[in-house]
């Protein structure tokens, strides 16, 4: 603790330097370009009582200005920085004409200070404050954000660190936060327009005959593949939904031009706290010439494990350690899952120094994995080595398997429960879905690297409650890419589904099947479930977890929050389009959880 | 007893892997005194790599020996890559009784059900409710061949949600400085079937030269496999005439922008329509080859040729009017969509 404090005393004379270069506003001082890392001079809101006013302002970047949507006039929202274990007060005024809200992502809160308008609150109306007030249970690095109509895309989002009652277990002689997000001067409704019309409309890297004809990495798929793609009618090319085409990724509220530089004294341990707050993006991460040692995810700390890249899905988090020992600045790359673009930050001693930035890589192509035949054909490999073998499936399935593809049942509807409704809005069935948390995501499985999967994460801590799970609830994420409808188990949240009910206390295991062709981040809240990846007992707590196409993920869950909770994709168009449901915990009275 | 018996089998039947994490834990300790975590006490434990967690939770786990928590990235996880990890899952089931319980809505209590409901429309609306349109120019072009230049189009627009659909579509041809040859008009309802097809029921009206027309349409557009655009649908006149159209189309991405778009289209009539000159069978077909440039989706100018002719009776239908049976035509237009 002690340690901590002299840490940051000495950190102060870097931040006063600072104030010196006058940097204009709309960007909070957290995160603004030059910083030396957060310290306690910097402007972030702390203590019992904070004032968040949201209202419409102007953003700009790339020298461009288009309407958002933020709180206290920056994007990213200011940095809220509180301390396990105190009571906070969070006034909120929404000066805009419509509803507005702020859910504290991955805090544990009572199910009425969730916000979530219509499940955990009536929402904040227009010109009025709503005054959030909950203990502090936890510390880690989170965020927020509206959970109101579209505005998470029109800047209403910011971090939120709770540093711990205890002394901390990561030792670190500085910290930045790192808000990934995406910005688009579209209305985000005309995102939804687009898409609904041409569900394709943003991918401008799809696979084309003078491609084919000319070869390379984007175009490697041979025509009978081609074929069998195109008679089930899907786009092996379609990775993200929404792409650079109109995004422009952000770190901390600057675009790649504007390089956000965070600064470091060569040798130091560089705590940098990652948040994915975009709205339609998950990213790839890395630093070119710096291992990563991640140490917390989703706010919680694992086993310390290092790696060169990480993916990160739409509201995960992860907190990472560096220790840059040269005097040279290491460009920070938060590639998007389809490397369509990227973010593009600079850590360095001292600003104005710059490290080479790497080209955009080649968009992935989906396989049969990521079509949901990745248990294929498994039967007969049962012992063998594993590892060869999901990377031979890939390959066998990419190529030889393909012709006796005509004969099967893209959406039979026998593989699934009668709980999926298998209606138009479900384009296919994964016919042999596998647990994917040792894959590292689309795109990322021959990189020449490291990169963290979650079968990479273990619990610092021994999990709370290691009873095994009572009963199984399978969740199927399913869509349909062409009309741009996404759903749970078939239904749209809009057409009155049942909520997803669990005993108090109870403990549960939720199996979620992705049978669509994406990535989706499901996100939990109210709870930290635990992902069931191999090791039993220190299972990483999470809550958001990226479900990777054609595959699966099974969590297990204390459903230990009474209340109703929110339960969706975080691909903000994704929960949009219906991909969303309630959860509800009771009974709501007795002791508090 | 049991974890116990767990550890020690884990550790006989998997020494290659542990040796493995013991490399990796090596490897991995951080020459730094401030150990990430300090886990210093974990890190000096010889057995690190596979320390168990202090309570197994499902000792009769048969597979317990895949479940060592080991230093993490190590390739030794890949080796399970096709395994479920875990415990395995419990069998499905209804929620208790007690999770079926009361109250239906937690906020009620706290906000008011009268508050509260208004909301839960709102949020019911936002996810899933989404009411969209477009509205494609899918051809307008200048015709030219043989004779006068003319001009043709061919437009349709939606609106509704993903389900239920208000369609309207139109196309039409004359020649410049003529009075209109032939216009349509049709305005559909148009239901979703399934994931890619929507059946279409609804009117058309003909304004031309000549006797105009109107029918009731059925029909069947959406997406085939193999990606094409395809519209069939028929149509029953008010004068009791059954006809039938059927049209395909196919976007040949040559580059993202450059799009070779070959179409077809086939008439077809179940008797003859000698004040429309319309012969039974086929009547008419049309092969069209377009190639476009996207400047950006929505707008996509283009070059083409089409080739139209007409069979049997419609054929001399039109050789009485002393036209040709069919002929080759070129074209310039704009594709645009918003």
């Amino acid at each position: 603790m002690t340690q901590l404090i002299e840490r940051r005393s000495f950190l102060r004379a870097g931040a006063i330097g600072l104030a010196g270069l006058g940097i204009t506003g709309l960007i909070p001082a957290w995160a603004r370009s030059g910083s030396p890392g957060l310290a306690p001079t910097l402007p972030t809101l702390s203590g019992e009582d904070i004032h968040l006013k949201i209202a419409n302002t102007h953003f700009t970047v790339g020298g461009r200005t288009g309407h958002a949507v933020t709180m206290n006039g920056v994007l990213p929202a200011p940095l809220i920085r509180l301390r396990e274990g105190q009571n906070v007060r969070l006034h909120v005024e929404n000066t805009l004409d419509e509803d507005s809200s702020i859910h504290w992502h991955g805090l544990i809160v009572p199910f009425q200070m969730d916000g979530v308008p219509g499940v955990s609150f009536p929402g904040i109306k227009p010109h009025s404050t709503f005054v959030y007030e909950f203990p502090l249970l936890q510390s880690g690095t989170y965020w927020y954000h509206s959970h109101s109509g579209l505005q998470e895309q029109q800047g209403h989002y910011g971090p939120m660190i709770i540093d711990p009652a205890e002394p901390d277990p990561v030792a670190y002689d500085r910290e930045h936060v790192i808000v990934l997000s995406d910005w688009t001067f579209l209305n985000p409704h005309h995102l939804v327009t687009k898409l609904k019309a041409e569900g394709g409309y943003f991918n401008r890297r799809k696979q084309t005959l003078f491609g084919m004809m000319k070869g390379g990495p984007e175009e490697e798929m041979s025509a009978s593949d081609r074929a069998m793609w195109g008679q089930m009618r899907m786009d092996p090319a379609d990775i993200a939904d929404v792409t650079a085409a109109t995004y422009t990724y952000l770190v901390n509220g600057h675009g790649p031009q504007e390089n956000w530089t965070g600064l470091f004294h060569p040798g130091e341990r560089v705590r940098l706290r990652i948040i994915n707050a975009a709205t339609m993006t998950i990213f790839n991460v890395r630093i070119p010439g710096l291992p990563i040692t991640v140490v917390s995810a989703d706010g919680l700390n694992v086993r310390p494990v290092t790696v060169d890249e990480f993916q990160i899905g739409n509201a995960e988090t992860y907190d990472v350690i560096i220790q840059p020992t040269e005097d040279q600045a290491f460009t920070f790359v938060a590639e998007s899952i389809d490397r369509s673009g990227m973010a593009r930050a600079t850590l360095a001693p001292r600003l104005g120094m710059t490290a080479p930035v790497p080209p955009l890589r080649p968009r992935p192509t989906l396989t049969m994995k990521d079509m949901g035949m990745g248990g294929m054909d498994h039967g007969s490999m049962a012992g063998m080595d594993h590892g060869a073998m999901a990377a031979g499936a890939s390959a066998a399935a990419g190529h030889g398997n393909s012709h006796s593809m005509s004969g099967m049942n893209m959406r039979d509807k026998s593989l699934v429960p009668d709980s999926v409704k298998v209606g138009v809005g479900v384009d296919a069935i994964a016919m042999s879905p596998i647990d994917r948390t040792g894959d590292p995501g689309v795109g990322l499985e021959d990189v020449g690297h490291k990169v963290l999967t979650y079968r990479d994460l273990m619990s610092l801590t021994p999990n709370p409650d290691t009873r095994p799970p009572q009963r199984t609830i399978e969740v199927h994420l399913t869509g349909n890419m062409e009309r741009f409808m996404w759903s749970f188990d078939g239904e749209k949240f809009s057409e009155g589904v049942e909520p997803i009910r669990f005993e108090r206390n109870e403990r549960a295991r939720v199996v979620l099947i992705n049978d669509t062709m994406m990535t989706h981040p499901i996100h939990l809240h109210g709870h930290f479930f635990e992902v069931v990846n191999g090791h039993t007992g220190s299972y990483p707590r999470k809550h958001t977890v990226n479900v990777l196409p054609g595959g699966k993920v099974s969590f297990d869950l204390t459903a230990d929050a009474p209340g109703d909770w929110a339960f969706h994709c975080h691909l903000l168009l994704h929960m949009h389009a219906g991909m969303f449901r309630v959860v509800t915990v009771r009974p709501l009275e007795g002791d508090a959880a | 007893m049991k974890p116990l018996v767990g550890i020690f089998i884990a550790a006989v039947a998997t020494p290659a892997l542990a040796q493995q994490d013991h490399g990796a834990a090596v490897q991995q300790a951080p020459a730094d005194p401030h150990a990430q975590h300090q886990m210093d006490e974990q890190s000096a434990d010889p057995h690190a790599g596979h320390a168990m967690p202090p309570k197994p939770s499902e000792p009769t786990d048969p597979h317990a020996g895949h479940q060592m928590p080991s230093a993490p990235a190590t390739d030794a996880h890949h080796a399970h890559a096709g395994h479920e990890p875990g415990i395995p899952d419990p069998p499905g089931g209804p929620p208790s009784a007690a999770a079926l319980g009361g109250p239906a809505h937690a906020a009620d209590a706290i906000f008011g059900a009268a508050t509260m409901a208004p909301a839960r429309e709102v949020v019911r609306k936002e996810h899933g409710d989404i009411k969209s349109g477009m509205i494609l120019i899918d051809q307008l072009e200048a015709v030219i061949g043989k004779g006068k230049d003319g001009y043709a189009w061919n437009a349709q627009g939606w609106y509704g949600g993903d389900i239920d659909r208000l369609w309207f579509k139109t196309e039409g041809e004359s020649r410049f400085g003529e009075s209109l040859e032939s216009a349509e008009v049709q305005a559909l309802w148009g239901r979703a079937l399934d994931p890619w097809w929507n059946l279409q029921a609804g009117v058309r009206h003909d304004f031309r030269t000549g006797p105009d027309r109107s029918y009731a349409v059925l029909g069947v557009q959406g997406l085939a496999p193999y990606w094409f655009e395809v519209d069939g649908a028929l149509f029953l006149s008010d004068k009791g005439d059954v006809t039938a159209r059927f049209e395909a189309e196919y976007d040949q991405r040559l580059t993202q922008k450059l799009i070779l778009q070959p179409a077809a289209e086939l008439n077809f009539s179940a008797q003859d329509v000698p004040e429309l000159g319309i012969g039974s069978g086929l009547s008419t077909a049309e092969l069209g080859l377009r190639l476009r440039y996207q400047f950006v989706p929505e707008f996509a100018p283009y070059v083409g040729v089409k080739y139209e002719r007409a069979f049997g009776d419609t054929a001399d239908f039109r050789r009485a009017q002393g036209e040709k049976a069919g002929g080759w035509k070129f074209l310039i237009g704009i594709r645009s969509w918003f």
